[in-house]
């Protein structure tokens, strides 16, 4: 799925994995028959433990897994998932694709927009809520719909919309 | 035509405790493992044979047949690869699956590697799934330790890991070797074939790739026999099928039934009919967004199968069906079903990654009222060079849709040249 990368601009902190993460990545490395298979995985754990992943950690799983840091770039930028810059706490990915657009959802896009002051596509300025359009997220009879980080969010309208954004700080 | 005389797939979806393998065992789970493991992998690829169970991933392809193009005689590993990735517009079956009955799946799953001899299955599941990756991580865990997963299941002599692997966002990894590829570490870009992933296909060994749906009904064939399976539907298009409803319908969701239904019954008496009662259907994607639209009209008598369908010229696919009412601009909805492909192109391929984005600019000028003549005429002939000129057919489930949106509703199309504005003004969004 592809959607613009975004994230405030701060200089990613140069900052490598705990052990704690290394050593999960090494348990993903031994659950494959081939070392390289690891990589998303290993990406995952990176982006569980910082936010994103940093230039540092994909270094270091460049190195683990024995590809070069330059190939773990290139496989990160091609999934939309991975971050390569830290990001709002919260990130909005509401969908706007044909099911949930037939049920709304650019009227949601709006009603986010105007809540948050910020437009798709950014973050806010106190670095609580990313907001981004994203392609269907497989919760179209549940339209319109938004995932917020692990959690989808369904059959949304703005009153149930704004209760939610409420609770995340 | 047979209808189906009972739940099959979605029995036990609403059950609170089915992801538990206690209580989904107090329910039967795993008996029809047990069952096929007493019998020689074989039967099992027999029985799928004649059940006529055709994939549920999109092309309909017969499953028991694609299990015999795996080759015997070979010193490699062989591989089961379950398509987990459901990222199809309009699609969410294999989802509810995977959240509510991972037993469900994960007996199919290991049926269906006992039958090819596998000894790993792999399910990859698109990354934004973050709950049935969860749900079938637990399902595998209690299934290893009860026995079911590991070496010499169950006192059979056959070894069997599977191992659950996370996706991080890409249409194009359902395409079965662009997923082959993402699974071994790299952008998901499909290869060409052939070879075929039968004789290479993950790591470069045998692989067999199926639909989550397709897996998971294979213990019912097992259980009940392939005749049975065969009797639900009707020739070469048999068995229970999940459909996918969403759109201008009263009651969107995840409805099983026999394969075929006709469309009314699907749509008026599952669905409930339109969403709003005063709005009257126009149009109809049938099989997720790669599918050629249809008009009202030609749904009257449409049997939602592969034969129907194709017979209609379009096709089942996914069964992700999209309602649309008399209140939507089919410009607008094209510029919908098209922005989706011009972000998700691979972009390997010329005619796929400049067209997708091509006539994605020109519907979406035509949308804008900015349309001139011969926008159309243009729009048609990019299209045509997309068509089969590719690695994967991803250029052809971009432009086959566009093409008929534009044969069908070529009226909505030149008004919005003519007037130079939307007719719909800023209707539905
Ligand atoms: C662009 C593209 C996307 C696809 N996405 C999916 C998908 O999300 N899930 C799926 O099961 N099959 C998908 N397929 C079909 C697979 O390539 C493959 O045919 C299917 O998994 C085979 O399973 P089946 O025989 O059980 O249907 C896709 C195909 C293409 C060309
Ligand atoms: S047809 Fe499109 S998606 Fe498929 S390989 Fe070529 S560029 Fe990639
Ligand atoms: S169209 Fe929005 S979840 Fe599928």
């Amino acid at each position: 799925m592809s959607a613009p990368k975004v994230g405030i601009r701060l200089a990613p902190a140069g900052k490598g994995l705990s052990d704690e993460t290394l050593r999960r990545i090494d348990e993903a490395i031994a659950r494959y028959p081939v070392k390289q298979s690891a990589l998303l995985p290993a990406l995952w754990l990176a982006q569980q433990e910082q936010g994103y992943c940093s230039t540092e950690a994909q270094e270091q799983i460049a190195a683990r897994i024995g590809v070069s840091p330059a190939f773990v770039a290139g496989v990160v930028s091609f999934y939309t998932m991975y971050h390569t810059a830290p990001v709002g706490r919260h990130v909005v990915d509401v969908c706007t694709t044909v099911s949930c657009w037939l049920r709304g959802s650019d009227e949601l896009v709006r009603h986010i927009e105007g809540r948050l002051g910020i437009k798709a596509g950014q973050t806010t300025p106190d670095g609580r809520f990313t907001l981004r359009t994203v392609e269907c997220l497989g919760s179209c009879g549940t339209a319109p719909m938004c995932q917020i980080g692990d959690d989808y969010h369904e059959d949304l309208t703005p009153e149930t919309m704004d209760r939610l954004l409420e609770t995340l700080r | 035509m047979a209808a189906l005389a009972e739940k099959v797939l979605t029995r036990h979806v609403g059950l609170a405790d089915q992801a538990d393998l206690r209580a989904a065992a107090a329910r039967g789970a795993y008996q029809t493992l047990r069952k096929a493991l007493s019998t020689a992998p074989e039967a099992v690829v027999e029985s799928v044979k004649a059940s006529g169970l055709r994939g549920r991933g999109g092309a309909g392809f017969p499953t028991g047949v694609k299990w015999t193009f795996m080759p015997k005689e070979t010193s490699k590993p062989k591989y089961l690869v379950v398509n987990a990735d459901e990222s199809e517009p309009g699609t969410f079956k294999d989802r509810l699956l995977m959240e509510r009955d991972p037993h469900l799946c994960l007996e199919g799953i290991l049926i269906s590697a006992w039958a090819l001899r596998a000894s790993i299955a792999f399910i990859y599941i698109r990354g934004e799934f973050v709950a049935g990756w969860r749900t079938l991580g637990r399902a595998i865990e209690q299934a290893r330790e009860a026995g079911l997963i590991g070496r010499d299941v169950l006192g059979s002599g056959w070894d069997i890991d599977v191992i659950l692997h996370r996706g991080a966002g890409a249409y194009i990894c359902g395409e079965e070797t662009a997923l082959m590829e993402s699974l071994e570490g790299k952008r998901g870009y499909p290869r060409l074939k052939p070879p075929f992933p039968a004789t290479f296909g993950v790591y470069g060994n045998p692989t067999t790739i199926n639909n989550v749906e397709t897996l998971a009904v294979v213990p019912a064939i097992v259980e009940r026999g392939a005749e049975w399976f065969a009797g639900i539907g009707r020739e070469k298009n048999t068995g229970p099928k999940l459909y996918c409803l969403s759109g201008h319908v009263r009651r969107p969701g995840v409805y099983e039934t026999e394969l075929g239904i006709p469309f009314p019954a699907l749509f008026g008496e599952l669905g409930g009919g339109p969403l709003d009662p005063k709005r009257k259907l126009k149009a109809v994607i049938p099989g997720g967004s790669s599918a050629p639209v249809m008009t009202a009209g030609e749904c009257g008598d449409l049997l939602m199968d592969f034969d129907g369908l194709a017979a209609k010229g379009s096709m089942l696919g996914s069964a992700g069906i999209m309602m649309m009412d008399d209140s939507v601009c089919m410009v607008r909805a094209l510029e919908r079903v098209l922005r989706f492909y011009a972000h998700e192109s691979c972009g390997q391929c010329t005619p796929c990654r400049v067209g997708s984005d091509w006539i994605h600019r020109i519907v979406a000028r035509i949308e804008r009222g900015e349309g001139t003549t011969g926008d159309l005429e243009t729009l048609v002939s990019v299209c045509d060079g997309m068509v089969g000129k590719t690695i994967c057919v991803f250029a052809d489930a971009a432009a086959l849709p566009a093409k008929s949106f534009v044969a069908k509703f070529r009226h909505e199309f030149n008004d919005h040249i003519s007037r130079k504005a939307c007719p719909f003004g800023a209707a539905r969004g």
